[in-house]
C-alpha cells in the first residue's frame, strides 16, 4: 500500500480527525460496554461484600441466589408480569391501532390520548397508580361509596395480588408505543390487500388474523424485542408503587440487584443476579438477532 | 392459488379506473352501527387513559379534609392551590424541607448538560461512522447497538468505580457523563442513519473545495440535519428527565434528581400522608415531560419510534 500511494505514510493517521472523534464511542464500547459487562461477570464468581475483591468462589454465589426466596419470588413476579404484560399490551396496542385504522376523525386527538402516558416517568405513573389503587380513598372505596359493601379491589396490599397491580400500571403507561408501532405497521399495508380481500368476500375480523398480522410479522417481532428488553429493567414502577411490598411480594430482579449492591452490601449477590438478568435478555435477543440478521445476509 | 392472483389483478385494475371518476369515501350515516362502536370504544378507553392525570389534578387542588371525606374522581369543592404551593417549596424528604423546587433545579442542572453533551458527541459519532469509515469503526459500532441491550444493572457497579477513579462519583457531572454513555447507542444509530441517507456527492463537493472533517460537520451536515437533532432532543429530554435509576445510583442526597426526590417524599414512612401535596408533587415532575410532549407532537412520535429500536 504504502508504496503505490506514497502520500499515505501511515495507516494510523489516516482520517485522524475521525479517529480521534470517535474516541468517546471506542471508549464506551469497549471500556464500559463490554469490559464493563466482563468485570461484572467476572466478579459475579467471588465472594466480594462491601468492596469488590477477587477471592474466587466458583459458583457459590449462584446456589445462593437461586436459594434465596426473595430472588424466587422476583423471578416468579417477572415471570408472570413479563408474560401477561407482552401478551396484553401486543393485544391491546394492536386493537386500537385496527381501531385508529378505520379512517376515523380526530385520530390525532386519540393518539395523543393514548400515548401521553408514555412521555410520563415509570416513577409518576407508579405514584398515580399508587393513589388510584389506595384502599381508603381509591377505586375500592369509591364501588363501596355507592352502595357495593363487600367490593374487594386492593391490590397493591394483597401479597398474592400484588404484581397484578404493577401490571395495570404498566400497561397503562406502554400500550401506547405497542400501538403507534403498530399503526405504523397496519399503515404499510398495502390499499390493494384490504380491496382484494373485500372483493374476495372475507369478513374483516378474518382479513385482519389471517393476511394482515402475518404481513406485519417484522413489526411485531420489532415490537416484542422492545416489550421484553423493557420487561426485564423493570425496576422504577414497582419502587415507586409497592417498595416491592406488602413483604417482598412484588420484589423484581432489577430491584434485587440494587438492593443487595447499595444497601445489603453484598456485591456478589449483586453481581450473580446481574449476570442472569444479562443471561435472560441474551436468550431472548440471540434468537432474534439470529432471524433478523441471518434473513438480511440471505436476502 | 394462481386463481386468486389473478382475481387480485381484476379489481386493481378497475380500482384504478374508479379513482379516476368521483372521489371521497362512500356516504355513510353517521350513527349508523358501526360508528357507534367504533367511537363508543374509542371514547371509553380515551377516558381511561385520561383519568388517572385527571385525577391527580383534582386530588392535587382539594383540601385534606376534603380528601378524606369525598370520591377520588369527585371534582374539588373548595379549589385550593396551597397543595401545590407547599410541594415546591416545603415538603419534605429527610432533613431538607425545601420542597421539590430543589429536584426540579437539579434535574434542569443534570438535563441540560446531558443533552448538549450526549447530542454532540453521538451526532459527531454517527457523521465519522456514515462519512468518514476508519478501519474497525464498524466494531466499535457494532459493540455500542449490542451494549444497548444489555441490563444496565449489569454495568452499574462498573461504572461507579470509574467515576470513583475520576473523583466525579455523586456529582452532577458524574451522572452527565453516564447519562451521555447510555445514550450513545441510539443515538448514535439515529445520527448515522441520517447521515447515510445524505447525498454523497454533497460530501464530495466539499471534499474538492478542500472542507475538512470538521469543516463538513459544521458547515454542511450539521446545519442540514436541524430536525433530527430535534427528534434527539426530544428524546434525551424526556428520557433523562424521567430517569430514576442512574440518579438514584450516581448522585448524593443533595443532587438527587426530581424523579427520586420525589419518591422519597411521596414513599417516606415518617409524618401524615398529605395525599394532595403528593400529587401536587407528582404532576410537577411530569409536567416538563408532558409539555415536550403535547408540543412536540408528531416529532415525539419519531422519537420514540427511534428510541424504541433501543429497548
Amino acid at each position: 500500500m504504502s508504496e503505490t500511494y506514497p502520500k499515505r505514510p501511515s495507516q494510523l493517521f489516516r482520517n485522524l480527525s475521525a479517529k480521534i472523534a470517535s474516541v468517546p464511542m471506542i471508549l464506551t464500547a469497549v471500556v464500559v460496554f463490554a469490559g464493563g459487562t466482563a468485570w461484572t461477570v467476572l466478579y459475579s464468581f467471588t465472594n466480594s461484600k462491601l468492596l469488590p475483591r477477587f477471592s474466587f468462589v466458583g459458583l457459590d454465589q449462584y446456589y445462593r441466589l437461586w436459594a434465596a426466596p426473595r430472588w424466587g419470588v422476583a423471578v416468579e413476579n417477572l415471570a408472570i408480569y413479563g408474560v401477561l404484560s407482552l401478551i396484553f399490551s401486543l393485544a391491546i396496542g394492536f386493537l386500537l391501532a385496527a381501531l385508529l385504522d378505520q379512517k376515523i376523525r380526530f385520530e390525532d386527538t386519540f393518539r395523543t390520548i393514548f400515548l401521553y402516558p408514555f412521555a410520563l416517568s415509570f416513577i409518576v405513573t407508579g405514584l398515580v397508580w399508587q393513589w388510584l389503587l389506595n384502599p381508603d380513598f381509591g377505586v375500592q372505596a369509591v364501588v363501596r361509596g355507592l352502595g357495593w359493601e363487600s367490593f374487594t379491589f386492593n391490590p397493591l396490599y394483597d401479597a398474592s395480588i400484588v404484581i397484578y397491580g404493577i401490571l395495570i400500571a404498566a400497561l397503562w403507561q406502554g400500550t401506547g408505543l405497542v400501538m403507534c408501532l403498530m399503526l405504523a405497521g397496519l399503515r404499510g399495508i398495502d390499499e390493494d390487500i384490504w380491496k382484494a380481500a373485500r372483493v374476495d368476500g372475507i369478513p374483516m375480523w378474518k382479513t385482519y388474523l389471517f393476511i394482515v398480522i402475518p404481513m406485519m410479522r417484522p413489526v411485531f417481532i420489532t415490537t416484542i424485542v422492545i416489550i421484553a428488553s423493557g420487561i426485564i429493567k423493570v425496576y422504577d414502577l414497582v419502587v415507586a408503587q409497592t417498595s416491592g411490598g406488602p413483604g417482598i411480594a412484588s420484589e423484581v430482579p432489577a430491584k434485587y440487584v440494587y438492593d443487595y449492591m447499595f444497601f445489603a452490601q453484598n456485591l456478589g449477590q449483586g453481581f450473580a443476579a446481574s449476570t442472569m438478568m444479562l443471561l435472560s435478555v441474551i436468550i431472548v435477543v440471540v434468537p432474534w438477532a439470529y432471524l433478523e440478521f441471518g434473513r438480511a445476509r440471505r436476502g | 392459488m394462481a386463481d386468486t392472483a389473478t382475481l387480485d389483478m381484476a379489481p386493481a385494475a378497475t380500482a384504478t379506473r374508479i379513482e379516476t371518476g368521483p372521489r371521497g369515501a362512500k356516504p355513510r350515516k353517521t350513527f349508523s352501527r358501526r360508528n357507534i362502536f367504533l367511537y363508543g370504544t374509542l371514547i371509553v378507553v380515551a377516558v381511561y387513559y385520561l383519568l388517572p392525570l385527571y385525577v391527580m389534578v383534582v386530588t392535587s387542588l382539594k383540601g385534606m379534609p376534603e380528601i378524606r371525606l369525598g370520591n377520588i374522581f369527585s371534582p374539588p369543592v373548595e379549589i385550593t392551590f396551597e397543595p401545590w404551593v407547599k410541594a415546591w417549596s416545603q415538603a419534605c424528604t429527610g432533613l431538607n424541607c425545601d420542597g421539590l423546587s430543589r429536584g426540579f433545579w437539579n434535574s434542569v442542572r443534570i438535563t441540560v448538560p446531558s443533552v448538549i453533551l450526549s447530542i454532540a458527541l453521538a451526532s459527531i459519532n454517527g457523521y465519522a461512522l456514515a462519512n468518514w469509515r476508519f478501519k474497525g469503526a464498524d466494531l466499535f459500532f457494532t459493540i455500542l447497538i449490542v451494549g444497548a441491550f444489555i441490563p444496565y444493572q449489569v454495568m452499574i457497579y462498573p461504572i461507579v468505580i470509574l467515576l470513583r477513579e475520576i473523583g466525579l462519583y455523586g456529582s452532577l457531572w458524574g451522572l452527565v457523563i453516564v447519562h451521555s454513555i447510555f445514550g450513545m447507542p441510539i443515538l448514535t444509530l439515529l445520527f448515522r442513519n441520517y447521515f447515510t441517507s445524505v447525498p454523497e456527492e454533497l460530501f464530495k463537493a466539499a471534499r474538492v473545495d478542500g472542507a475538512g472533517f470538521w469543516g463538513i460537520y459544521f458547515r454542511i451536515m450539521l446545519p442540514m440535519s436541524l430536525p433530527i437533532f430535534v427528534v434527539a432532543i426530544i428524546l434525551q429530554v424526556t428520557g433523562i428527565w424521567n430517569d430514576f435509576l442512574f440518579g438514584v445510583v450516581y448522585t448524593r442526597p443533595d443532587t438527587y434528581p426530581m424523579t427520586v426526590q420525589l419518591n422519597n417524599i411521596v414513599n417516606s414512612v415518617q409524618g401524615v400522608k398529605e395525599y394532595n401535596v403528593n400529587m401536587a408533587a407528582t404532576i410537577l415532575t411530569g409536567l416538563v415531560p408532558l409539555i415536550v410532549y403535547f408540543a412536540s407532537g408528531k416529532l415525539f412520535v419519531r422519537g420514540i419510534a427511534a428510541g424504541a429500536v433501543k429497548g
